[in-house]
């Protein structure tokens, strides 16, 4: 049976849909992809213009108020998120690529590859990935979206790796695969319909977390100033907001806002998460 | 339990190696000659130029092959010499970090502490009782998901400025002299304690949705059922629940310490408190590389030290590897 | 055998569905049967006919199992209205469970004596000098080594901790145990021991009856004194151990005892019979008797539920047609 049917015929996915935390979550996470794609679109103002006063609150010309400068909040979250966005999913994808790759081979394989893989998986892992990436983006003479997307795939992909390696062990010895292996199927073939075929919902899963990962990482880098160097991104508005004193002043629309939608798309991604993990795992699923 | 611990010390090794192998190659091999750059930065400087492009030549050994400028530095940083802040000039590198550490420890180290034994607490109250849960959780999901820094910004708003309760930046007052005296000591607490509250319930949350996954796992394991069916009370069931329930969180601490320490450094930045994490960025900014080579490697050097103690932590409590310590010894 | 008239466990019309999504899965449709002090009872039938669920409905009623009706009356006292903790007062000392997951029921993070001496406590016993000498002579009992007691699960043996799990679950010497598949994931040898050690600790005092639950008849039929046959949640045949095995009436006990493998009897010589079909699907069962689509003596009668008869002293059997089985006589 070929990939994708298999996964159709997963009854996890009739679970997954009917969940409660799923379905919040996909909503809100939605409302907010909403956002960054029609906010841009309905917005008057650009996020580098000086739209009006300074300081202004949230009102019904400067929805999310105005920068100590004047420029609009609102635009500057909505663009920012985009690109926050962007990075997020690129790098997601990259980490995904590379956690689930080493995570097969090593589970799969066993023995000294699989030592020295999770040494490498290890080593990466007690790294505190902000330390790493500050050094590196200190010497990058220009961070691009896709440059600081790679740069911080590479070095969240652990997390994958470990969990896509047990249970890559778990399947290993698990009927379907012996049979794969006695119809002397190719390795790869092995590997990914029947593992991966199995592990697509928990792969998934992974995904979810590696692109929350890469967004939480971006966006400290932007706080710290090493961000995209064009454009506008969130880490960037509240950074501005920290260096213009925008708290003491007042100005808690500015700093606190951005960080709320953040924050909460966070969250809804979460929620997705932990649903799967119930829709999927039927130990968890409560009567 | 010897093999349990090689193993672990050849991976910090093997980490602190690559640490500080790209710490070394970074600026060696970035587009653009950061080195020479640097130095460049500095024809301004009368005389100051000349020392410096010595000490760049002679730390960098720049006029020497590759592979001996490699061993060089190792060599240097056997010898504690991590190089002169070019920030805070002529300060020996070592010493600032010497004294930066503290404040992250003081930080960094309670408050991951609390945070796990507090988070661990609540997630397995909300794992035992079905109602609490619903309430409890989506306010540790939002602790969980907050950005570091991003918390601290609304803690520094409704503490610092809205209710003006606490301090919001630097370790201590302007016009306080550090020492042993009581209003200085009240003073640096006064200081110390938004960052750590900050740290503290973002660290919370993650590990009370953790312990609270891992109890309802256990809740249904085989051996409480037993224990149900044999006539154990809840409390005794829940005991044993949460002593199984543990073990992945010490683990998981040690996978965790990697983004506290991220967490830390965001953190320090907004309350602008002198950690390694502010004195790394500080140096980013200043482009003052001696020192940003050598916050990068202190604070290697504390994460790894960090995941030392959890893995001891970790041999203690948890018997298999106990048991085959028995059997070795 | 069963030395005085009383009895432990009478269990009256006792009926527990599981309750899903997809409707009521009626494991258990209304048993009756009862146990005295002395008497090991045997319960056997396909994997699905419900002897696993009515273990769990008198000791473990979780969700989504549920009581529907019927009573099962323990020394007088019906389990089925008791409250939750007047229930757990009587586990372990009056009923217990040797359970199917010997294998997987202790803790990894607990030693086996402390485990002893947190449940004994629950009880309201202390786990002094004196009671833990009593456990070491359990320890002998079972012939495992004192040492053990210092020990965590993941240091021990299947074969040890089935043991355990046996010296544990009969520690306060109930009134009834039931002992729920625990051969099945043995070796034919440590299948004889454990069988064997349950009749002992039956013969020594220490287990005042047992329930024991299995598919497999043979060596059920070691130690039983009576055997209750179920099918799709109902039952087929009880009665003593011998007429059951010699002389079954019901015709799914017959194919049941016709379908065991005989040693010396190769597969040339004599096919291996088994019962054509399989079993009901729970969730959608009507009237009439569940084994007639697979029953060579079926008649029209048998589209309505048989009753529950008594054939002779505490023989009891729910078949129409069970006289004309009797005279077939099998080789």
């Amino acid at each position: 049976m070929s990939f994708w049917n298999k996964i159709k015929k997963n009854e996890n996915i009739y679970y997954a849909v009917t969940n409660t935390k799923v379905q919040i979550g996909v909503v809100l996470f939605l409302l907010i992809l909403l956002l960054s794609i029609i906010g841009p679109m309905i917005t008057r103002y650009s996020y580098t213009e000086f739209a009006g006063p300074g300081y202004e609150p949230p009102s019904s010309d400067y929805w999310f108020g105005t920068t100590i400068q004047g420029r609009d909040v609102f635009t500057q979250t909505v663009f920012g998120l985009r690109s926050t966005i962007l990075v997020g999913f690129i790098g997601g994808l990259i980490a995904s690529i590379i956690g689930v790759i080493i995570g097969l081979i090593a589970g799969y394989k066993g023995g000294w590859l699989d030592e020295l893989l999770m040494m490498l998986t290890n080593v990466v892992l007690t790294f505190p990935t902000l330390a790493v990436l500050i050094i590196v983006a200190a010497y990058l003479p220009y961070r691009g979206i896709v440059n600081m997307a790679v740069l911080v795939g590479l070095t969240v992909w652990p997390w994958t790796a470990r969990a896509v390696r047990s249970q890559t062990m778990s399947l290993k010895n698990s009927r379907f695969v012996d049979l794969s292996r006695i119809s002397s199927n190719h390795i790869i073939r092995i590997l990914f319909e029947d593992i991966a075929a199995n592990m697509f919902s928990y792969i998934f899963m992974v995904f979810i977390l590696q692109f929350l990962g890469t967004i939480l990482a971006t966006v400290g880098l932007e706080f710290i100033g090493l961000g995209p160097t064009r454009g506008i991104s969130l880490g960037l508005i509240m950074q501005q907001a920290v260096n213009w004193n925008a708290l003491e002043l007042g100005m808690w629309w500015w700093g606190i806002i951005p960080g709320l939608i953040l924050t909460i798309m966070i969250v809804s991604l979460y929620f997705i998460n932990t649903g799967l993990d119930e829709a999927f795992n039927p130990k968890l699923r409560e009567f | 339990m010897g093999k349990y611990f090689a193993k672990k010390l050849v991976i910090y090794l093997a980490t602190f190696f690559v640490a500080v192998t790209i710490n070394w190659a970074v600026p060696r091999f970035m587009p653009g000659d950061p080195i020479l750059s640097m130095i460049a930065q500095f024809q301004g400087l009368e005389g100051g130029q000349q020392i410096i492009q010595e000490r760049f030549i002679e730390n960098f050994g720049l006029d020497q092959s590759l592979i001996i400028q490699y061993f060089e530095f190792w060599r240097s940083l056997f010898r504690g010499d991590l190089g002169i802040s070019l920030m805070i000039y002529p300060r020996p590198v070592f010493d600032i970090i010497k004294s930066s550490i503290i404040y992250d420890i003081i930080i960094v180290f309670p408050a991951v502490s609390l945070s796990w034994i507090v988070g661990n607490k609540a997630g397995a109250y909300s794992g035992f009782n079905k109602k609490a849960d619903s309430f409890v959780m989506p306010f540790f999901y939002f602790l969980a998901s907050s950005p570091y820094f991003w918390f601290a910004i609304v803690v520094v708003y409704v503490f610092g400025f809205r209710f003006g309760v606490f301090p919001t930046s630097h370790a201590y007052g302007t016009g306080m002299t550090p020492g042993f005296t009581l209003p200085f000591i009240i003073n640096f607490i006064r200081h110390w304690f938004l960052p750590f509250f900050t740290m503290f319930l973002v660290g919370l949350g993650g590990w009370a949705i953790g312990m609270r996954n891992m109890i309802i796992y256990e809740k249904k394991a085989n051996y409480s059922e037993y224990m149900k069916a044999l006539g154990a009370k809840d409390k005794l069931v829940r005991r044993y629940a949460f002593r199984n329930g543990v073990l992945p969180q010490v683990t998981g601490l040690a996978i965790q310490l990697g983004t506290i320490i991220s967490g830390a450094i965001l953190v320090q930045m907004v309350f602008s408190y002198p950690g390694l994490g502010y004195r790394m960025v500080q140096a980013v900014q200043t482009q003052d590389f001696f020192l940003l080579q050598g916050c990068f490697l202190a604070l290697i050097t504390m994460a790894l030290a960090a995941n030392f103690i959890v893995d001891i932590v970790y041999m203690i409590i948890d018997p298999s590897i106990r048991a085959s310590y028995e059997e070795e010894g | 055998m069963a030395d005085t008239e009383e009895t432990v466990l009478e269990v009256k019309d006792l009926k527990a569905y599981y309750r899903v999504m997809k409707g009521d899965v009626k494991a258990v449709d209304g048993l009756n049967f009862t146990v005295r002090r002395g008497e090991i009872l045997g319960v056997v039938g396909e994997s699905g006919c419900g002897k696993s669920t009515l273990a769990y409905s008198l000791i473990s009623l979780n969700k989504p199992l549920q009581h529907i009706s019927g009573e099962a009356n323990l020394l007088g006292q019906d389990l089925m209205k008791l409250s939750r903790e007047e229930k757990r007062k009587l586990k372990m000392k009056n009923i217990s469970i040797i359970p199917q997951y010997a294998l997987d029921a202790f803790s990894p993070t607990k030693k086996i004596k402390t485990f002893i001496k947190d449940m004994v406590k629950q009880h309201g016993r202390r786990a002094d000098k004196e009671f833990m000498d009593k456990v070491k002579t359990r320890f002998e009992i079972v012939n495992l080594s004192h040492s053990v007691l210092d020990r965590y699960s993941m240091e021990l043996s299947g074969g040890m901790k089935q043991r355990v799990v046996m010296l544990i679950s009969s520690l306060l010497d109930p009134d009834l145990i039931i002992a729920d598949e625990i051969t099945s994931a043995l070796d034919v040898t440590s299948q004889r021991y454990v069988t064997t050690l349950l009749a002992d600790l039956r013969d020594e005092g220490i287990i005042g009856s047992a329930i024991f639950i299995t598919h497999d008849l043979a060596t059920l039929y070691q130690i039983a004194d009576r055997i209750m046959v179920m099918y799709a949640g109902r039952l087929a045949e009880l009665g003593n151990a011998d007429e059951i095995v010699h002389n079954p009436r019901h015709p799914y006990t017959r194919a049941l005892i016709n379908s065991l493998p005989r040693i010396g009897i190769q597969h040339k010589d004599e096919r291996l019979t088994g019962i054509k079909g399989t079993p009901p699907d729970l969730t959608d069962i009507e009237e009439g008797c569940r084994f007639r689509f697979r029953c060579q003596y079926r008649t029209e009668e048998c589209d309505k539920s048989p009753k529950m008869e008594k054939t002779h002293q505490r023989h009891y059997i729910r078949c129409w047609n069970y006289e004309s089985v009797g005279s077939d006589k099998n080789e």
